[in-house]
C-alpha cells in the first residue's frame, strides 16, 4: 500500500482549519459574538465528519492526505480510518451539545464577554487539538497535539479562578506534561531505531526488540498518565469535578479518550505484536482496577459531580479490558474491538450527558450534596431522566450502547477463555448500579425542591437528547459498527 | 568514546535527573524546573539521533533537528503556562477565597 492522497482526503485539512479559523474569528470578533461563531463552526465540522465517516464508509480504506504532496517518510500525512472517523463524530456531537448547553451561560452578555471569549476560545483549541489527535498519522505531530489538548483543556479546569480549581489544573498539569514528555522520549528511540515516525511505515517495519520496547513501554506509561488510567487517575476527581460543568462535559467524555485513542493506534497499529502476551493482560488488569476503585468511591462520594468524576476513572477501565480481548486471534477480534470502541462513544455521550445534568441541578439547587438532592427531580425531571438514561448505559442494561459494549467484550472474555475479565465486566455493572441508583433514588425523594435559579427546558432538552443517543447506539443493528473495523494495519 | 555516546550517555542523565525532580520534588517551581532539564535530555537525544542517522553522507539528519526546534517552542510554552498558573494560585491563595457558588 502506498501512502498517497486518496479521493476525499481533502476534508481532513478541513477538519483541522475549521476549528483554528473559527478561534482566530472569535479572537478578532470578541466576547459577544464568540458563541454564536463557536456554535456555526461546530456544526459545519458536524457535516463534515459526517463526511469523513461516509467517506470511510463508502471508500472501504482509510481517507489519506499527504501534507503539501510530500509523501512519507518525507512528508507528513493525515490518516482518518474507521477509528478516527467514529472518534471524529463522537467529538462533533459532544462538542455540539455542550457548546448549545453553554450558549446562554457564556453569551457574553450581562458584561462578561471576557469570561465569554476565554470559554470558547478555549473550546475550539481543545476541538482542533482533539482533531489533530483523531487524524495524525505523524508520532511527533501527535505529540504536538497531545499538548495542545492540554494547553486548551487546563485552563478550562480553573476557569472560576478558585485557589481550589487552580491547584487541580496545577495538579492536571504536572501530570499531563510528564506523560508527554515520556511518551516524547518514546518517540525519539523509535526514530532512532526506524528513522520514520509514520504510523503506517512503523507498522511494517517494527520488531519486538530492546529499544522498541522500552519505547513502547515509555510511550504507553505517559499516555496512562494522561488518560487518568488506576493508579495515575489521582489528578481526575478534583479537575473534573471543579471545573463548570460544560468544560467538565468535554473532558470527560472527550479529552481523556485522546491519550487511550493513542494508546490503541501505539498497541494495534504500529506494534501489533505487543498485544499478545503477558502485556496486554497487565494493561487490562490496571483497567480491572480502575473498575472496581473507581466505582466503589463514586459509591462513597457526598457530592454529585465528584461522583460523575469517579465514574470516569471506572469507566476508563472498561476501556483497557479490549487489549487483551481484541489481541487474540480469531473471530472474537473483531467483536471486543467493535466493543471497546462503541464503550468509548457510548460513555462519551451518556457522561456529557451526565456532568451537564449535574451542572444544572447544580444550578437549580444552589449545590449538589448528595444528601440534599430530595426534590430535585420534581425539579427538573428531564434531566433526572437523561442522568439515568445516561447510567443506563455506564451500567450496561439494555437496550443501550453501553450494553452492546460490555455484551461484546463479554463475549470475547468466554470465547477466548478469560473468564476473570468476565466478571470484573459483571461485577462493575453491579457496582455502577449502586451509585447510579442512590443519586436517582436521592433525587425522587420528597415534594419538589425550591429553586435558586430557573433553568431552561432548551438545556434540559439537550442533556436528554445525549443520552438518549448514547442508548439509541445499542438499537442499531451491529452491522453498522462495520466502520470501526475499516482499515485497520493489522488484521 | 564516541561522540555521539558521550552525549548520548549525557542526555540520558539529564532524563534521570529531570525525572527524580518531577516525581520527588514537592516544590511546584522545582518541579517546573527539572521539567525543563527533562525535555533538555530528550533534545538532546533526539541531536544524538540526528548525528547518528546521518548515514548518507550529510553532516546531520535535518529531521530531528526540526523536531527539537518544535519541541523547543512547545516546552516554553508549558513552562510559561505552568508558571502563569502557579502565580494565579499564589494569588488565590493570599485573598480569601469568595463563597462557593455552583457555576454552570
Amino acid at each position: 500500500m502506498m501512502l498517497g492522497t486518496t479521493p476525499g482526503g481533502g476534508l481532513l485539512a478541513f477538519a483541522l482549519a475549521l476549528p483554528v479559523l473559527a478561534m482566530l474569528l472569535a479572537f478578532v470578533a470578541g466576547g459577544r459574538q464568540a458563541g454564536r461563531i463557536a456554535l456555526a463552526a461546530l456544526l459545519a465540522g458536524l457535516v463534515l465528519s459526517l463526511a469523513v465517516a461516509t467517506g470511510v464508509l463508502r471508500g472501504g480504506e482509510a481517507l489519506v492526505l499527504t501534507l503539501g504532496g510530500w509523501a512519507p517518510p518525507l512528508g507528513v500525512a493525515l490518516r482518518a480510518d474507521g477509528i478516527s472517523a467514529v472518534m471524529l463524530l463522537t467529538t462533533s456531537v459532544v462538542m455540539v451539545g455542550t457548546a448549545l448547553f453553554a450558549f446562554t451561560s457564556y453569551s457574553g452578555d450581562r458584561g462578561e464577554s471576557r469570561a465569554s471569549l476565554v470559554f470558547w476560545t478555549l473550546l475550539l483549541g481543545l476541538w482542533g487539538a482533539m482533531n489533530a489527535v483523531l487524524l495524525g498519522n505523524d508520532l511527533f505531530n501527535l505529540y504536538v497535539a497531545l499538548e495542545l489538548l492540554t494547553f486548551a483543556a487546563m485552563p478550562l479546569v480553573c476557569l472560576d479562578g478558585r485557589a481550589e480549581t487552580l491547584a487541580a489544573a496545577l495538579r492536571y498539569l504536572f501530570f499531563a506534561l510528564l506523560g508527554s514528555l515520556l511518551y516524547l522520549l518514546g518517540v525519539a528511540l523509535l526514530y532512532g531505531a526506524y528513522g520514520t515516525l509514520d504510523i503506517v511505515l512503523l507498522s511494517r517495519l517494527t520488531r519486538a526488540d530492546a529499544p522498541t520496547l522500552v519505547a513502547a513501554a515509555l510511550m504507553t506509561a505517559g499516555l496512562l498518565a494522561k488518560t487518568a488510567l488506576f493508579p495515575l487517575h489521582l489528578w481526575l476527581p478534583g479537575a473534573h469535578a471543579g471545573a463548570p460543568a460544560a468544560a467538565s462535559a468535554v473532558l470527560s467524555a472527550l479529552v481523556v479518550k485522546a491519550p487511550f485513542f493513542l494508546v490503541l493506534r501505539l498497541w494495534f497499529d504500529v506494534m501489533p505484536e505487543l498485544a499478545t502476551g503477558l502485556a496486554p493482560q497487565i494493561l487490562a488488569g490496571l483497567g480491572a482496577l480502575a473498575i472496581l476503585f473507581g466505582s466503589a468511591l463514586a459509591l462513597r462520594q457526598a457530592r454529585l459531580k465528584l461522583l460523575v468524576a469517579y465514574s470516569t476513572v471506572a469507566q476508563i477501565g472498561y476501556l483497557f479490558l479490549m487489549f487483551p480481548l481484541a489481541g487474540a486471534a480469531g473471530a472474537t477480534l473483531a467483536g471486543a474491538w467493535t466493543g471497546g470502541m462503541l464503550q468509548a462513544v457510548s460513555h462519551a455521550l451518556a457522561k456529557a450527558a451526565m456532568f451537564l445534568g449535574a451542572g444544572l441541578i447544580a444550578e437549580a439547587l444552589g449545590h449538589d450534596r448528595l444528601r440534599d438532592l430530595g426534590g430535585a427531580a420534581r425539579l427538573l425531571p428531564m434531566t433526572v431522566v437523561a442522568f439515568g438514561l445516561g447510567g443506563l448505559s455506564l451500567m450496561g442494561l439494555p437496550p443501550s450502547g453501553g450494553f452492546v459494549a460490555k455484551w461484546l467484550l463479554l463475549n470475547a472474555a468466554i470465547e477466548t477463555q478469560q473468564w476473570w475479565w468476565g466478571l470484573v465486566l459483571l461485577s462493575g455493572g453491579l457496582l455502577t448500579g449502586g451509585y447510579v441508583f442512590r443519586v436517582l433514588s436521592a433525587s425522587m425523594a420528597g415534594p419538589a425542591a425550591a429553586a435558586v435559579a430557573v433553568v431552561s427546558p432548551g438545556r434540559q432538552a439537550v442533556v436528554l437528547v445525549l443520552a438518549i443517543l448514547s442508548v439509541v447506539l445499542g438499537l442499531l443493528p451491529l452491522a453498522s459498527f462495520g466502520l470501526v473495523q475499516i482499515g485497520r494495519l493489522a488484521p | 568514546m564516541s561522540t555521539a555516546s558521550a552525549y548520548g550517555l549525557l542526555g540520558a542523565v539529564l532524563v534521570g535527573l529531570g525525572l527524580y525532580g518531577v516525581v520527588l520534588q514537592a516544590e511546584p517551581l522545582r518541579r517546573i524546573l527539572a521539567f525543563n532539564l527533562l525535555g533538555g535530555g530528550i533534545f538532546l537525544l533526539f541531536g544524538v539521533m540526528a548525528r547518528r542517522g546521518a548515514g548518507a553522507g550529510f553532516s546531520g539528519d535535518p529531521v530531528p533537528q526540526a523536531i527539537v526546534i518544535t519541541g523547543i517552542v512547545v516546552a516554553f510554552a508549558a513552562t510559561a503556562l505552568a508558571v502563569h498558573l502557579l502565580l494565579r494560585l499564589q494569588v488565590a491563595r493570599d485573598v480569601p477565597a469568595p463563597p462557593e457558588e455552583p457555576r454552570a
